[in-house]
């Protein structure tokens, strides 16, 4: 059976196969603009990367630094919404695989089970919802579930190896390491515990790792080859094309 | 009940990245905030430094006006004029104990990023609060007094620049600052366990009223009345009264200029259920779950969410949550100064207005109100309307 998350581990694979880490862009959804946002996913995708992330806007997004911020509010006024996402995404095919980021009140809104569907019918493989902790997520994951696509868990620094362990039992498709203490955005330097936290994520998980939330330079990743299997970069290439940067420079910098 | 609920209302909707400070949080409400020495201590600064217990007032002049016997809970007099300081006491002692040296609290009128300041400076704890930008603006007098108590305030730009975007900003800060800082949270609602820890500092008001209350009416009071934004005060208030069948319990809510389509601080009686700020309650938002903003004369009510008690208390229908629009309140504020002269807070001031406007039906009860706070900070507004 064709299972959506499966897809995410098979594209992290290839790319390690190649002997770097999968690249995965982060880009919130209508961003830079609602008409131009399919061309710029399009970019990304025949640029190589491995798992596109499209960020679901929303009002409050606690999780995320200013840049991210601006960009999905600016997304919001220029009337984006789940119900545009998911309707365009299914008339759309992508190499890459595709995970939807963002917060559960809108997810909850629009309908949980009616969301399930729609992004398993959109060919969506995975999706982070950033307020969601193991806790409280039972009933998203099992609706998720049910249609094969993977409920990402984000770890950190803070994470202890038991809370990792519990994520690691339900885990699929890959996780998603946090690098820095903080919200979403470029940082010049990541703190000096990432390597030993994942070096314990490395253990728990069987999953393939992702690391974001702080990168601005591939130089970064050097410095933790064989620990991690995938980059997701957000702010800096949403810097890149607010400084009239393209795709395709963005990419061929990380490759 | 699920763990950190209130019926369906709570839960913990947070980053993974939170939840460790949460946890440790959730530990030391058991481990210490529920020990004899912990309460000891804490019934300390409440008697010698605030204040308490706070009296009860009799309103003659008024109660004969409205045709009721109206009487006050005076947390307007309680050091820094209103009763979240019954809040940031507790938990300032409780980061003591937890072994941090930071507080971060968020603000909206300004009344509890004043007394966290106050705290931190009675403590010798560092201080840091976010207030939204437009908040900053219309309540200057209480960010100078910050800022002269030691604290650091932190203007906040983003979203709709009022409270709920403070509260934004000061979670993300909390992220990063977790091992030396307490999130001083200033209201019953946020992720368990806040709705929890700042219930149990709060309910030192009912604890207080319904003795008092009894002591001079051999009586509970047939309506217990309080304003409710994100409803520590009222939640306070409450608490004690809950088992009393008799007590009918009315929570008020800002409902803004009560125009039609007019925005407004009513998520109990006009908003849906959804997550925000790390709660499930009810929340003013669009059908796709996008935050609306809100409004009340008084910056104090001005949030789109409640805390999750409140919630289900409505749900149930042990509370009644009815609104009192800008126009009553300003009314009220005039009122009660000028025939008590006691001047409240404009979020108290809603409480008041909903009983002056519901006075025909209440004829002949006793009304027990909630006076959350002094006025003093609000005069500014209140000439700018008047």
């Amino acid at each position: 059976m064709n299972v959506p998350a499966d897809k995410l581990t098979r594209r992290i694979a290839e790319a390690a196969a190649k002997g770097r880490p999968a690249l995965v862009p982060f880009l919130p959804a209508g961003y830079p603009h609602k008409d131009t946002f399919w061309q710029a996913l399009v970019g990304l995708d025949t640029k190589g990367a491995a798992v596109i992330e499209i960020g679901m806007p929303f009002s409050d997004p606690v999780a995320d630094g200013p840049v991210v911020e601006r960009a999905s509010l600016k997304a919001l006024a220029e009337g984006v919404n789940l119900e545009w996402i998911l309707t365009e995404l299914q008339k759309r095919e992508f190499r890459a695989g595709l995970v939807l980021m963002g917060y559960l009140n809108p997810v909850m809104q629009y309908g949980l089970e009616r969301f399930a569907e729609d992004a398993a019918q959109a060919g969506v493989g995975g999706v982070i919802l950033a307020d969601l902790p193991y806790e409280e997520a039972g009933e998203v994951r099992a609706a998720l579930d049910a249609r094969g696509i993977a409920l990402i868990p984000l770890v950190g620094l803070n994470t202890s190896a038991g809370r990792m362990a519990l994520y690691a039992k339900e885990a699929r498709g890959f996780a998603y390491f946090v690098s820095v203490l903080g919200t979403t955005g470029a940082r010049d330097q990541l703190p000096g515990q990432v390597r030993s936290q994942l070096e314990l994520a490395r253990e728990v998980f069987d999953v393939p790792l992702a690391l974001g939330f702080g990168l601005r330079h591939p130089d970064q990743l050097r410095k933790l080859a064989g620990l991690v299997d995938a980059a997701v970069f957000g702010s800096a290439l949403i810097e890149h094309l607010d400084q009239g940067g393209t795709v395709g420079e963005f990419m061929d910098q990380w490759k | 009940m699920r763990k950190g609920y209130f019926g369906e209302f709570g839960g913990q909707f947070v980053p993974e990245l939170l939840m460790p400070p949460l946890l440790e949080l959730e530990e030391a409400l058991s481990e210490i905030v529920e020990t004899p020495a912990f309460q000891d201590e804490l019934t300390g600064y409440l008697q010698d430094y605030v204040g308490r217990p706070s009296p009860i007032t009799f309103c003659r002049n008024l109660s004969a006006r409205l045709g009721l016997d109206l009487w006050l809970k005076r947390e307007d007099l309680n050091h820094t004029g209103a009763h979240k300081v019954n809040n940031t006491i507790g938990q300032a002692l409780l980061t003591k104990r937890m072994g941090k040296s930071t507080l971060l609290a968020e603000t909206g009128a300004g009344m509890h990023g004043v007394a966290t300041a106050t705290a931190a400076a009675l403590l010798g704890l560092k201080c840091v609060v976010y207030m939204g930008a437009v908040d900053v603006e219309r309540q200057n007098v209480n960010v100078r007094r910050m800022e002269l108590l030691g604290a650091e305030v932190v203007a906040v730009q983003s979203g709709t620049r009022t409270l709920k975007d403070a509260i934004n900003e000061a979670l993300r800060r909390w992220i990063a600052d977790q091992a030396d800082t307490h999130y001083c949270f200033g209201t019953a609602a946020g992720p368990h366990p806040f709705p929890l820890l700042v219930r149990n500092f709060q309910a030192v008001i009912s604890r207080e009223a319904r003795q008092q209350f009894l002591e001079k009416n051999a009586a509970l009071p047939d309506v217990v009345v309080a304003c409710v934004g994100g409803g520590s005060n009222a939640i306070g208030m409450f608490h004690h009264f809950v088992p009393d069948e008799s007590v009918r319990i009315v929570g008020v809510e800002a409902a803004g200029t009560g125009e039609p389509g007019c925005y407004h601080s009513a998520p109990l009686n006009l908003g849906t259920n959804g997550v925000l700020h790390g709660m499930k309650s009810k929340l003013l938002q669009t059908p796709e779950g996008q935050i609306l903003p809100s409004h009340s004369v008084s910056a104090g009510l001005d949030y789109p969410g409640v805390g999750p008690e409140h919630a289900m208390l409505h749900g149930q229908g042990r509370a009644h949550y009815g609104t009192c629009n800008d126009a009553q309140a300003l009314e009220a504020f005039q009122t009660l100064s000028r025939t008590e002269g006691i001047i409240p807070a404009l979020e108290s001031s809603h409480a008041l207005g909903w009983v002056m406007e519901n006075a025909r039906e209440l004829r002949g009860k006793s009304v027990l109100v909630c006076l959350s706070g002094r006025g003093d900070k609000d005069m500014g507004i209140v000439e700018e309307y008047l």
